[in-house]
């Protein structure tokens, strides 16, 4: 197995259709556990961290840019971040542990593909793209559309995500993620709940969007949930129609870490919660951005 | 903090100095059973069975033999067949459970094991070792080891224990019984009974370090092993029997150890270095990986148990019925003896009938864990109990004090109780803060108890004074909870030198004299009185070279404070150092040995109070607020004494909440890593609150009473408690995880 750490997304990019069986890694704290733990080791490992524009976070006007290796604890200890995207930087501080965070990034947590990654539902409800880099350039992507299946994503064997574009968030915004873990760290979600909510001026739901993690092969969105929200104050009934909803879109499966029917009912139960801290904090976001 | 007897005016004994072992242990320089490298040291590599009960048909090492890099290849052939032998049945169990020899009992049995020059080459050759096995139908539970025309793992296991003994074999290895009284006179008197059924998972002790041993065989048939054990000289023990050898042959040198818990005294990879190298003519490495510890080392017991109990209207309780069944994994030895002996201690009750089962079952053989056998008994008992008092509309305390075994009690295991402190640890729960403090939202309160005996057995202890009056404090006794630092602190008190002139070591099998195994909470009990009488000969001989430099009688000198003196302040005193440094003119070295098998062995109580707070619709229960109180007889070093007390209310709360072994239909293990095998981290719990009671031990110098396991026995029914009394479920299995707690909340509102 070869190391190599290329310098720019270019040399990246060549060395990887070079190679056939060369692999990315940004963080590695999924890669070499997946090595370690007896999955074929690749010819190359391609370390994305020595890349400039990979390891960066910048906001401009009317967005901000998260290169895709750069680690989760950089968003969660940027305060201008966090308090502008609260429950995606939360979903990011959730990843494994402090230590584990100096390695995670957005891009690896979501090209690993595990249906339980925490990072993704949070950012399919703040609507974040991926820039994608090949042979030919680049392309941009939905960050919903980038796994297909556990371990599968829509990425060519030759193409990595150089980084995300997140739209700055509007005003009488808010976003949330929540998690059902055993423990309260060094665990991974049994059921994962993302929801951002803009307000109306009159208070009620002008859009809503929900997601959730872990209950099913890829992230899923909740639409009769999100219309349920819409127009409605987010009163008992609508978010008891919520919760409804969101058991219903669950697909989960029975395994050593949770069975269907807890991970739909708490689905439930944390979509809900999730709408609520989301409706709070677009409140307190009052035309302040 | 309750102390019912005053600390005499100790200097050193019941101080919070820094630990010996401190320093090394944060430069990461202390070296643990995998930090030794031997030059010319080969890696090995176990070769384990993916079935849980098959006939090993043959076992082709050819092809691992032949690969590049490898030095030696064995199986179980390659040690001596103990049955044929006429060897005692527990070391047959020993050496088969450490080496397959023609049935596999558990996934991540040992069949074969290899010696390569790198690692990877012995992980390539391990599976090229290729076992044909005729798998056989498996049993993983105590229900299915029992049920009728179950498989049997064992085909001549008669359960013992039965009078008159049955006839046909079955996985049923002993049965115990402990009786008193008249039961139906005794729920007859009863004005409220509850009768409950529960069921408890397999749990590992979790001790972060692997197993790991290092061999070196001479061609003269001696051998030294290096390992990471809780009793360097048990592991000589079994070594030698595995091997056929006389134990004198072998020399055993401890490492540092990061955790045992019980489950560091029983050999798994010893016996296998010691062959490995013998083959190879080379020293052999042999390393766990976690999944190894996880599959193939010692959980504590799954079981199944009912109990039925009465009370008078005043809290008395009139009778106990108790039956349990305790699976032993592969071999016969579950801790359900203890358990049948610990359930009911902590009460005087006038009828009871203590029934118990011993059930060997397709999973990895059970090793000691923190009192072995009492946590699950008590979680049943003491729920039990909580629903009483809760019928009775009685203060769970005092249930407790109108029960509790005191000085002179009939113990429910037969002898009386001699000073004992249970009573002093719930009353010290009951004047803490915590009992009143005010619970939120879905909190509710537990409180539960808990008995172990503590153990005595063999120690020695070496003393030497070097020439400048300091002194090395030399036991054969590993260091896993602070002993190091209790032995050191009694030293200094006994010799009246400073504790920071003391260096307490650990030495090997061939350096000082027999200790049996770390474990029942002993060590600061027995070692500690060995340490004392070899203190006390150090005394004895300074006060005689005294005599003789000052040309008195030796009753003309004491001891004080470090000096000789003389009685009537005639001569000016001799400081241990000035003993010291004349000792070549005094009499020689002055260095003293003491071993004995421990006298007074002092029973240990702990009585704990927990807040949790219920997510009633995740089912999450989180820890708000933990006390425990506990007997320590003496706390010599009350640091390591808190350590104790908290660490096992620690893993209590894990097994209590989380920690269970999860096996797929073929008897795989499906979380063997500390991922899906959920041991609390550090932000799962509050600070756990401790309250030392010191009751002193009559029989111990100093009146220790060992602290190490009795802190386990009460969390999971006080856990249980506490979450019955937030959300009103009454949770009757084991671990109380979300997904159960959510069942029972979904039931309740159903």
């Amino acid at each position: 197995m070869k190391y190599v750490a290329p310098s720019s997304v270019e040399e990246a990019a060549s060395l990887l259709s070079s190679s056939p069986s060369a692999q990315v890694f940004a963080g590695a704290t999924d890669v070499v556990p997946q090595i370690r733990a007896g999955r074929p080791a690749p010819d190359v490992l391609v370390d994305l961290k020595k890349i400039k524009e990979l390891v960066a976070l910048n906001s401009d006007g009317d967005k901000w840019t998260v290169g895709a290796a750069t680690p989760t604890a950089y968003l969660t200890e940027d305060d201008a971040f966090s308090h502008e995207f609260p429950g995606l930087a939360e979903a990011a501080g959730l990843i494994g542990s402090d230590q584990i965070q100096n390695r995670s990034s957005l891009g690896g947590n979501l090209c690993n593909a595990s249906p339980a990654a925490d990072s993704v539902p949070a950012m399919v409800v703040n609507g974040v793209r991926a820039v994608v880099a090949g042979p030919n350039g680049t392309r941009v992507l939905d960050v919903s559309e980038v796994v297909t299946g556990p371990g599968q994503t829509a990425l060519d064997d030759d193409e990595f995500i150089v980084e995300f574009e997140i739209d700055k968030m509007p005003s009488r915004s808010g976003d949330a993620y929540l998690r059902m873990i055993p423990r309260t760290e060094m665990d991974i979600a049994v059921v994962g709940a993302g929801a951002r909510v803009t307000l109306a001026d009159d208070g009620s739901i002008e859009q809503a969007v929900l997601a959730l993690g872990a209950v099913a092969p890829t992230v899923v969105r909740i639409p009769d949930a999100e219309q349920a929200l819409v127009g409605s104050t987010a009163d008992e009934e609508t978010l008891n129609a919520v919760a409804a909803a969101a058991s219903e879109a669950c697909d989960p499966i029975d395994d050593k870490r949770g069975t269907v029917e807890y991970r739909k009912q708490v689905a439930g139960v944390l979509a809900k919660r999730a709408v609520v801290i989301a409706i709070e904090r677009a409140e307190q976001r009052n035309g302040t951005n | 903090m309750a102390i019912t007897e005053e600390n005499p005016g100790y200097k050193w004994v019941g101080t919070r100095p820094i630990r010996p072992d401190g320093l090394e242990k944060v430069t990461g320089k202390a070296r643990f059973g995998a930090d030794l490298v031997l030059p010319g040291m080969l890696y090995g590599k176990v070769v384990r069975s993916p079935h849980a009960h098959a006939r090993i048909v043959s076992i082709d090492t050819s092809a691992a033999e032949s690969m590049e890099g490898v030095k030696a290849v064995i199986t179980g052939a390659d040690f001596p067949d103990l049955a044929a032998n006429g060897a005692h049945p527990s070391d047959i169990d020993v050496a088969n459970n450490a080496i397959a020899r023609d049935k596999v009992l558990y996934e991540g049995h040992v069949v074969a094991a290899v010696a390569a020059i790198t690692r990877e080459q012995a992980e390539a050759a391990a599976k090229a070792v290729a076992v044909t096995y005729e798998v056989l139908p498996h049993v993983l539970t105590v229900d299915e080891a029992m049920a009728d025309n179950a498989p049997l793992l064992h085909e001549a296991m008669i359960t013992k224990g039965v009078d008159p003994a049955p006839e046909e074999p079955s996985n049923i290895a002993s049965k115990i019984l402990h009786e008193r009284g008249d039961l139906d006179q005794g729920f007859g008197e009863a004005d409220a009974v509850v009768e409950r059924e529960f069921s408890t998972k397999p749990v590992h002790q979790g001790y972060i370090e692997p197993h790991a041993a290092v061999a070196d065989a001479n061609s003269d048939g001696r051998a030294h092993i290096w390992c990471s054990s809780q009793g360097h000289f048990q592991m000589r023990a079994y070594t030698a029997t595995v091997l056929g050898v006389s134990p004198g042959t072998l020399k055993v040198t401890a490492a540092e150890i990061g955790g045992g818990f019980g489950g560091k005294t029983v050999i798994y990879l010893e016996p296998l270095a010691v062959r490995l190298s013998q083959r190879a003519g080379r020293p052999v490495k042999l390393v766990m990986d976690r999944d190894e510890v996880f599959r193939a080392t010692g959980p504590t017991s799954g079981t199944r148990i009912k109990v039925k109990m009465g009370v008078s209207k005043d809290g008395k309780i009139t009778a106990a019925e108790v039956w349990m069944a305790y699976e032993a994994g592969a071999y016969a030895g579950s801790p359900v003896g203890a358990a049948g002996m610990t359930a009911i201690a902590c009460y005087d009750i006038p009828n009871f009938v203590v029934e118990g089962y011993d059930v060997v079952c397709n999973k990895p053989r059970v090793a000691a864990y923190r009192a072995p056998g009492a946590p699950m008994a008590a979680f049943a008992v003491e729920s039990v109990l909580d629903e009483l008092a809760r019928n009775i509309e009685m203060d769970p305390i005092d249930i407790r004090l109108a029960n509790a075994a005191v000085e002179g009690t009939q113990a429910s295991y037969g002898p009386k109780f001699p000073r004992i402190g249970f009573v002093e640890t719930l009353e010290a729960i009951k004047e803490h803060p915590n009992y009143t403090a005010e619970l939120g939202p879905n909190q509710g309160r537990g409180v539960a108890a808990g008995f172990w005996f503590n153990a005595g057995m063999m120690s020695s202890a070496t003393v030497h004074v070097n020439e400048n009056g300091t002194a090395t404090v030399v036991t054969g006794s590993p260091d896993i909870g602070g002993s190091r630092q209790s032995m050191a602190l009694m030293a200094a008190e006994e010799l009246g030198i400073p504790y920071e002139s003391i260096k307490p070591v650990v030495a090997d099998t061939e350096t000082v004299g027999f200790n049996d195994v770390t474990g029942g909470s002993r060590v600061t009990l027995a070692t500690g009185a060995a340490v004392v009488d070899a203190c006390r000969l150090i005394v004895e001989d300074l006060r005689g070279r005294a005599a003789k430099t000052w040309d008195v009688e030796v009753d003309q000198v004491e001891w004080v404070d470090g000096q000789a003196q003389h009685v009537d302040g005639a001569q000016p005193p001799l400081s241990l150092n000035d003993l010291a440094a004349k000792s070549g003119r005094t009499g020689g070295p002055i260095s003293a040995n003491a071993s004995l098998n421990s006298r007074g062995v002092g029973a240990g109580f702990s009585t704990q109070l927990c807040d949790v707070e219920v997510d009633p619709e995740t089912g999450v229960t989180r820890v708000v607020r933990y006390l425990t109180a506990q007997d320590a007889g003496r706390a010599i070093s009350p640091d390591y004494v808190e350590g104790q007390m908290q660490g096992g209310v620690v893993q209590g709360i894990g097994w209590a909440l989380n920690e269970e072994y999860i096996h797929d239909t073929e008897g795989v293990m499906e979380n063997p890593s500390f991922l899906d095998y959920r041991m609390p981290v550090a932000s799962d719990l509050p600070m756990i609150d401790c309250a030392i009671v010191e009751v002193p031990n009559p029989a111990h110098p100093y009146g220790v009473r060992g602290v190490g396991e009795v802190g386990i026995v009460p969390p999971m029914a006080a856990v249980g408690n506490a979450i019955h009394d937030a959300v009103d479920v009454r949770m009757t299995e084991l671990p109380m995880s979300p997904i159960k707690v959510l069942e029972a909340l979904n039931e309740n509102d159903g």
